[in-house]
């Protein structure tokens, strides 16, 4: 299980990275953790002849929050979201989210510029963006553009990021409210079957903000606006939660496979979301 | 495709392999250093067998490219213990039965050092969830755990008396 050979190349700085990019157009390919690279790589569904590893790029780590704005360099890995203590108080749900992915060898070196820039309908952190409504930055031969994680997934493997780009950064604002990530797994380490992302806030009974996405129940991850505008201004009672849960359902839009034929899904999907739900409102 | 100069520190030793950029840490460290002792279960990324500490990390090594690995500190199994110096953790795999054919002990115990030093006072709770990219067909893991707690609890007396 030994891809077929490249050429290896780790540049110092963006600059670096983006000339050998331009150079070798679609031969050349980036590399962060290698921890969904490297998989399809071995099967030898891809066809990369360089490989441009991020990893020596010390502009691309690193995470700061200032000013109520959170900015996380790009190359990040899981295990660093996991354990900084400053995102852990002013933003709880991405450690929760974050310990809810994968294994602790693979979030030693997954990084969250990875898992949101692969496209991968199964990875978290698409979800956990839209939730947070994240912006991307892109940079690339002619500068810098910055995407919103909710206009960036057009289908599966399939982003507004263009092949001479690379994902710098990833930025949002602390949501200061109450939070959940639920996940349901076939096992410790598995992608999930169907997981949700949600922040939402309370003035008294009444909800005053909402922010609802589904990881893995499409071939994108799903920002459940309806859901949202159901919500928000709504007094919040077991009814409202039911009316809610049931547009995200609707929106969901999931494909039977070795975690269940679509029924199921949205049955499971279903449960998750009144769960995270309801403990978003608990927290807030 | 040429072949590149791998430098790394294994198990305290400089060594340099000459190499492809895309063969695997686990083949490195098996076929051109000879440290066997790191098994390749899976191959796939998913058992954990292959586990060795790279740069105070635990990493599946079936998973690594050897390119990534230049200049990398790499501890496994071979340089936790010898046959007639145990490591702790593989006195207490053995003293409580952590282990029936041994295939995923390298992995269980390279991952359970790296764990420790993370978390030396570890819950029951903490234990499993540290060791989830790890699996075992034989245990039912009941025993590795245990062997884990035990390591824990011998360390920190030592830490006391000393
Ligand atoms: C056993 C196992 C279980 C897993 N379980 C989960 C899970 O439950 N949930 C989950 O979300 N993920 C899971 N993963 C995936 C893991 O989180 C990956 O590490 C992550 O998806 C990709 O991050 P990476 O840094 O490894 O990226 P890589 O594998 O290096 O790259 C992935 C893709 O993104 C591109 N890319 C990487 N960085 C950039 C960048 N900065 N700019 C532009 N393009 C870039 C690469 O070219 C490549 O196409 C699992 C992986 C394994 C092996
Ligand atoms: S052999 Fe590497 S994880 Fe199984
Ligand atoms: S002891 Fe046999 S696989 Fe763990």
């Amino acid at each position: 299980m030994i891809p077929s050979n490249f050429e290896y190349h780790k540049p110092d700085s963006i600059d670096g990275a983006l000339s050998i990019l331009t150079e070798w157009g679609d031969d050349a390919r980036v590399i962060a953790g290698g921890h969904s690279l490297i998989p399809v790589m071995k099967q030898r569904l891809t066809d990369i002849s360089h490989l441009i590893d991020l990893g020596g790029i010390s502009e691309l780590k690193g995470i700061s929050i200032e000013n109520n704005k959170v900015s996380i360099g790009a190359m990040t890995t899981q295990h660093e979201l996991i354990t900084n203590t400053q995102l852990a108080k002013f933003v709880p749900l991405i450690r929760e989210a974050s310990l809810q992915i994968a294994d602790p060898q693979v979030r030693y070196v997954g990084t969250i510029g990875g898992n949101v820039a692969n496209g991968d309908p199964a990875n978290d952190m698409p979800g956990l963006m839209q939730t947070l409504d994240a912006s991307y930055e892109l940079t690339g031969p002619n500068g810098v553009r910055i995407v919103k994680a909710r206009d960036f997934y057009e289908a599966a493997y399939f982003t507004a990021r263009e092949d001479e780009e690379i994902l710098t950064s990833i930025s949002f604002s602390v949501p200061n409210c109450g939070y959940a990530y639920e996940k349901q797994k076939r096992k410790i380490g598995d992608y999930a079957t169907a997981a949700a992302g949600v922040l939402i806030n309370m003035d008294n009974d009444t909800c005053s903000f909402a922010s609802i996405a589904l990881t893995n129940l499409s071939d994108t991850p799903v920002y459940c606006e309806e859901a949202v505008n159901n919500l928000v201004g709504k007094k919040v009672d077991s009814n409202a939660i039911k009316k809610a849960v049931h547009y995200c359902v609707e929106a969901s839009d999931p494909v039977a496979d070795t975690r269940g034929p679509v029924e199921f899904k949205k049955y499971v999907a279903g449960i998750i979301v009144q769960k995270a739900i309801e403990n978003a409102i608990a927290r807030v | 495709m040429e072949k590149i100069r791998l430098n790394m520190t294994v198990n305290g030793k400089d060594v340099e392999v000459l190499t492809e950029p895309r063969q695997l840490l686990a083949h490195v460290l098996r076929e051109e250093l000879n440290l066997t002792g790191t098994h390749i279960g899976c191959e796939t990324s998913h058992c954990g067998a292959c586990t060795v500490d790279m740069n105070d990390m635990s990493v599946k090594s079936c998973s690594v490219f050897a390119a990534q690995a230049q200049g990398a500190n790499i501890t496994t199994i071979e340089g936790l213990g010898t046959p007639d110096g145990l490591h702790l953790l593989q006195e207490m795999f053995k003293e409580h039965h952590g282990l029936q054919c041994g295939y995923c002990t390298p992995g269980m115990i390279t991952r359970a050092y790296r764990f420790l030093q993370e978390n030396g006072s570890p819950t029951e709770e903490d234990v499993r969830f540290g060791m989830s990219g790890n699996l075992c067909r034989c245990t039912g893991y009941q025993n590795i755990v245990k062997a884990i707690l035990a390591t824990a609890e011998k360390m920190n007396e030592m830490k006391e008396s000393a």
